[in-house]
């Protein structure tokens, strides 16, 4: 049983940069076996990197992935408690099309008493043809245990 | 995009291109609420946004020269280094090295002092030339 709220956790998500970018609650897995959470970027124009194509660019996508991961985080230890992103590694498999939402998939797949492993993807539709995968470390602001 | 016509995404960031004194471009980002993350602090995605903005916007000046040329970024990694107070950003990338197909480009976020960076990102990019 988890403490950790992750729909009204998002739900609360209407300010700040994630709230700007339109980033909404997508959906979770049940902790404490299944600690993903997958959160959605709607299309928007004012998301746009490269006018020609109306590709989106890619902050976007690393703030859906750092705030994923970063619920999943908190949905592996039953809480929120604040950490700070010590690294965020991104790869760009293509671009996601214009005009799709991108839903971002977060995991915590190995928790320690001060860092958080985590890993996800993201994609436009089709998980198993993602936009783009990423790989981070957290670093926890107090003993977990 | 061309050198100086900013993307709506780092429009959005609140960001506004600015030239050094040796004509390289910086980005300058002021705090607000569409780049906030939990209170008082930026939030680490419109940080990496800004780099990533950095990064191009270097590129960019580096293959001016040369005509038409389409970039893609291929992996960003960044790395957090202090928290982003409530004052501006600046951010600039340096192409540390400019090859045929790949471009390697470090970029470096600060607020108060350069040589105290809030982040810093490394950026690799495709490059299509006469694309």
């Amino acid at each position: 049983m988890s403490g950790f709220d992750v729909r009204r956790f998002a739900a609360a998500l209407r300010s700040g940069h994630g709230g700007r970018l339109g980033i909404v609650y997508h959906d979770h897995g049940p902790a404490p076996d299944a600690c993903w959470v997958e959160l959605a970027l709607p299309y928007a124009a004012d998301l746009v990197g490269d006018p020609d194509s109306g590709v989106i660019a890619s902050g976007p996508i690393v703030t859906l992935m750092d705030m994923a991961t970063s619920m999943a985080v908190w949905s592996r230890r039953g809480r929120f408690s604040p950490h700070a992103t010590l690294d965020l590694r991104i790869d760009y498999l293509r671009a996601a099309v214009p005009g799709r939402t991108v839903v971002g998939r977060g995991d915590c797949y190995r928790l320690t008493r001060s860092v958080a492993f985590v890993r996800g993807q993201a994609h436009d539709g089709d998980p198993a043809d993602p936009v783009a995968h990423v790989a981070g470390t957290f670093m926890l602001m107090d003993d977990w245990t | 995009m061309s050198e100086g016509d900013l993307p709506p995404y780092v429009r959005l960031l609140g960001a506004t291109l600015e030239r050094g004194e040796d004509g390289a471009p910086r980005l300058a980002m002021p705090f607000a609420d569409a780049v906030l993350g939990r209170p008082g602090f930026l939030h680490g995605g419109a940080i990496a946004g800004l780099l990533e903005a950095a990064a191009i916007a270097a590129l960019r000046h580096a293959l001016a020269a040369e005509g038409s040329a389409r970039i893609k970024p291929i992996t960003i990694t960044v790395d957090y280094q202090r928290g982003g107070r409530e004052r501006p950003t600046l951010a600039a990338g340096t192409v540390t090295r400019l090859g045929t197909r790949i471009a390697n480009v470090e970029a470096v976020a600060w607020q108060d002092d350069r040589d105290r960076p809030i982040a810093t990102a490394r950026v690799n990019f495709l490059i299509e030339r006469g694309a």
